[in-house]
């Protein structure tokens, strides 16, 4: 059946069943193809792209939660991100798989969190594994571009949708992805 | 397309291609490069294999090897570079075809990217074909300009004479085309290299990796693609015995089920179909064959086989005997241990996957290959075509760490097979779930050693009996090697501790188990670093010796120089004490040319060990990229440190317990160590440096935890699951 999604400010229209992940709406319908496969539930981060600004795993995530909702990609920031730059400066990516995934997580985090701690690093980035151990270079990056000149942090700027709208699409988000959604953690009522 | 191949021709090629794949490539009078390339339409440029010069004034160099995050490309590159004088800005990395004979590995005959040695193998080669297509541009400048070819420089891609004259290599390629590429091309001075061990060597691919275009396997997407999934059998050996896909053809999407070799594969127009369609899938399976032992069990058999209560008519062979074995078997106060390690997964990021386009016998194959002529060969066996005319377009692969490269080409196989079956030239994406990959096998194999050392009255080693039990990876070879299966007796055989002692006596044997099993980032050395440089921290404990003297005696009983090289340099960065709350360990081995030093700090939080920081020496020859090898040795020491705190994939009654990361624990952000990568300055031509920043640091945290606990360890991981 026919779903209309916001995707990277563009609304699309996609031919999907309500239940199928936003991960392979996004790869196989959409071809973009930036967001990876990892592992089908939410444990590697490879996946991860934005819903309202927040970190989502998109290969738990299904489009019958999203109506309404501003979803990132990693196509959507850019390319000139500070993060990525940051990224390319240090030689941050070996394989590459999980980068996208990795960054995506990385600027819902400095959107979030202007200067991040080694604590705050390493719980907002937790859920995004690098089998080629690149950590240490994600972790080096990240602080980088927190300190680097002031600009954008995430590509598509927060919606001013009305909250109730916002408050039910986190709620089926999380409890498809297991996540920790805003109403729980107190953030949006 | 190529018409289906006649009756006739069909046979002959199976003659050929089952010449090569038994090796008996002598039999039949020409080189096995020859056979495995036949057929193949690779053509070479003026500049050779490796060069294209391009009109927009970039140098393209072709890539024999995969990127599959090691830094190949940029090293590879860089060593081009460095002789043509080509300015780095300007140069281009492209993946070569496939051709075993243009672009075989130096090394291992076939193509194929493996054992560390993409640099080391191409050093002679890249320098030529640089060195090479830079006097054909010296001489087509000095024809141009009718001045000596030796007043022409070149820098930086541009070639000047002190008249003035000046000409970029895009002015000047159709003419430098023209001229007869030299044999013998005269090389550079090391000490004069400009780009070469500075860090200006970067990756090539990096804002592609950090922006979402690089494109894997999984990216590929074509007119008409339908993707592919395979259930497989629950247990290895397992058969289809019968199967209803009733179900399965139901799902919106699924446009075909059927059998192949390895199970049932459901064919769908997009990948969420294809899985939909599996889960509805009902499969019986005849697993008469199939190994029903647990992995308990199989440890349990090895260790007795290690400490000789195993039958009597195991095999064992040799890898290494010196003076009278009985010695070895005797004497008082002997330190003996056995170690036991897990069945490992590879678990890259990227599952396994594959993109096949078949029609008759042509063959094309999209996919992050490693070993192109093994996929080549495995592929042409199939459809029955010359193993040269199946092109293979090799891409990124999300990780491989040995398993994109298997003597059977496993998923590779599987996908030619759906292709085959759906024909007509459509493109099929086979796909593995990650607990498709998962349980697949091909796993670093469960091995068990058996260590018997008595010390003489200096406390230095005097008898070593060593004994192996491992699964052969090497017997499944198409061309298996003369004497034992070197992958997995690699770092015991040549350790300069067995050197330092005057009676050895070393046996390894391979008993049959139904698990595949294949290399897993620095292969042996997984299992015999950490028996060696942990047995050697536990033999000075005996002695009442420091762990680093006791090595650097021995390093010089063995002329180990490179060894002590390395050791010196960590020990000596690391300066005097360890970080407050932390305690040290020591390790060291070389594995693939390369010698690695690592002094790591551990501390115990909630009785597991956790790494802080890592100061690594590494010789690995002349350093191309410096960075790149400071980015191998973090990532290797954080995929060395995964297996040894988590890693183990444990079977029941045959059947693999794990799935997927939930169940299969890998080394997370919080838990990666601070490493510091130091290079041991060296002007021998470069060795590895993708695996061996793998092996080190487990015994490093087993030698700290003896430190710190007096506890040794006999059994990884560090952190059990199960």
């Amino acid at each position: 059946m026919a779903a209309s999604l916001d995707v990277n400010g563009k609304t699309v229209s996609v031919e999907a069943e309500p239940d199928t992940p936003l991960l392979w709406v996004l790869r196989d319908e959409l071809g973009l193809t930036g967001t990876k496969f990892g592992c089908g539930l939410a444990q590697c981060g490879a996946c991860t792209v934005h819903v309202n600004g927040d970190p989502v795993r998109s290969c738990v995530t299904p489009i019958a939660a999203l109506s309404g909702a501003k979803i990132t990609t990693i196509e959507g920031l850019g390319g000139a991100h500070p993060l990525q730059q940051a990224w390319v400066r240090l030689d941050v990516p070996q394989c590459g798989y999980c980068q996208s995934g990795q960054i995506m997580s990385a600027a819902a985090l400095l959107a979030a969190t202007k200067s991040p701690s080694d604590e705050d690093i390493d719980a907002a980035m937790g859920g995004n594994i690098c089998r080629c151990g690149a950590y240490q270079r994600i972790r080096a990056a990240i602080k980088e571009a927190a300190t680097s000149a002031a600009a954008p942090v995430v590509a598509a700027p927060p919606v001013a949708k009305e909250a109730e709208v916002e408050a039910a699409v986190d709620e089926a988000i999380s409890a498809a992805s297991g996540a920790t959604s805003r109403v729980q953690r107190g953030e949006v009522r | 397309m190529n018409a289906p191949l006649n009756r006739q021709g069909l046979s002959r090629r199976e003659v050929v291609v089952g010449a090569v794949m038994v090796g008996g490539a002598l039999t039949v009078g020409c080189s096995p490069a020859d056979l495995m390339s036949a057929g193949s339409k690779v053509e070479v440029g003026a500049f050779g294999p490796f060069i294209r010069f391009e009109p927009d004034g970039f140098v393209t160099v072709i890539s024999k090897h995969i990127e599959f995050g090691q830094g190949s490309h940029a090293g590879l590159a860089a060593i081009v570079a460095e002789e043509l004088d080509a300015d780095w800005t300007k140069v281009r990395v492209e993946q070569s075809p496939a051709n075993a004979k243009l672009y075989g590995n130096g090394a291992l005959g076939a193509q194929l990217t493996g054992g560390s040695s993409a640099i080391s193998n191409s050093w002679e080669q890249l320098r030529k074909a640089g060195a090479g297509a830079r006097a054909m541009f010296i001489e087509a400048a000095a024809n141009r300009w009718n001045v000596p070819a030796g007043e022409v420089v070149v820098k930086d891609g541009v070639l000047t004479h002190a008249s003035g004259k000046t000409a970029a290599f895009a002015d000047l390629m159709a003419d430098a085309a023209k001229v007869t590429p030299p044999e013998n091309p005269p090389l550079k001075d090391p000490k004069s290299f400009t780009l070469i061990g500075t860090d200006r060597v970067r990756r090539k691919d990096a804002q592609a990796k950090s922006d979402g275009t690089a494109r894997y396997t999984q990216d590929v997407r074509l007119p008409d693609m339908l993707t592919a999934m395979v259930a497989h059998a629950p247990r290895f050996g397992g058969k289809v015995e019968s199967f209803d896909a009733d179900a399965a053809r139901k799902v919106a999407g699924v446009v075909d089920v059927f059998e192949i070799p390895t199970g049932v594969a459901v064919v769908a127009r997009s990948t969420w179909a294809a899985r939909l369609g599996r889960e509805a899938l009902q499969v019986r399976w005849d697993e008469a064959k199939a190994e029903k032992r647990g992995s308990a069990q199989i440890a349990a058999a090895f260790r007795d086989l290690a400490t000789g209560k195993g039958p009597a008519d195991q095999k064992w062979e040799s890898f290494g005997a010196k003076g009278d074995a009985a010695q070895a078997a005797g004497g008082s106060d002997a330190f003996e241990a056995v170690y036991e390690f897990p069945y490992l997964a590879h678990a890259t990021m990227e599952p396994m996957n594959c993109v096949a386009i078949v029609d008759g016998g042509s063959v094309r194959l999209v996919h992050g290959s490693q070993g192109q002529t093994l996929d080549q060969l495995n592929a042409a066996k199939i459809v029955g075509a010359l193993p040269g005319s199946v092109e293979v377009e090799t891409l990124f692969a999300g990780g491989s760490f040995g398993r994109r490269a298997t003597f059977t080409s496993d998923y590779v196989a599987e996908c030619v097979h759906v292709a085959k079956k759906v024909g007509g030239g459509k493109p099929v994406k086979l796909v593995w779930t990650r607990e498709d990959d998962m349980r697949a096998g091909h796993y670093r194999p469960l091995v068990a050693h058996a260590v018997r050392v008595t010390l003489d009255k200096d406390g230095m080693p005097a008898t070593w009996r060593h004994r192996i039990v491992s699964q052969s990876i090497m017997k499944d070879s198409p061309m298996p090697s003369k004497g034992v299966d070197q992958t997995a007796v690699e770092g015991a055989m040549d350790s300069p501790y067995l050197k330092a002692t005057p009676v050895v006596d070393a046996q390894v044997a391979f008993p049959e188990v139904g698990v595949p099993v294949l290399w897993w980032r620095s292969v042996g050395a997984t299992h015999t670093a950490f028996v060696m440089e942990h047995t050697i921290d536990q033999l000075a404990r005996k002695a009442g010796k420091d762990p680093v003297e006791y090595r650097r005696a021995l390093y010089a009983k063995a002329g180990a120089d490179r060894h002590l090289a390395a050791l010196d340099l960590a020990v000596e960065k690391a300066g005097p004490t360890a970080s407050a709350g932390w305690t040290r360990g020591v390790a060291v081995h070389e594995s693939f040319g390369s010698v690695v030093a690592q002094v790591a700090e551990v501390r115990l939080a909630d009785g597991a060990p956790q790494v802080g920081r890592v100061v690594t020496a590494v010789d690995c020859g002349v350093a191309v990229s410096p960075d790149q090898i400071a980015a191998q040795m973090e990532g290797g020491t954080c995929y060395g440190l995964s297996a040894a705190l988590y890693g183990e994939i444990t079977l029941t009654d045959g059947a693999v317990d794990q799935s997927n990361f939930d169940t299969y624990r890998v080394l997370r952000i919080g838990e990666a160590p601070s490493v510091e990568t130091n290079i041991v300055p060296s002007a021998a031509p470069p060795s590895g440096v993708g695996e061996p920043g793998t092996p080190v640091i487990a015994p490093a945290v087993a030698n700290a935890l003896l430190a710190l606990s007096g506890q040794s360890t006999t059994r990884l991981p560090f952190v059990r699951s199960v």
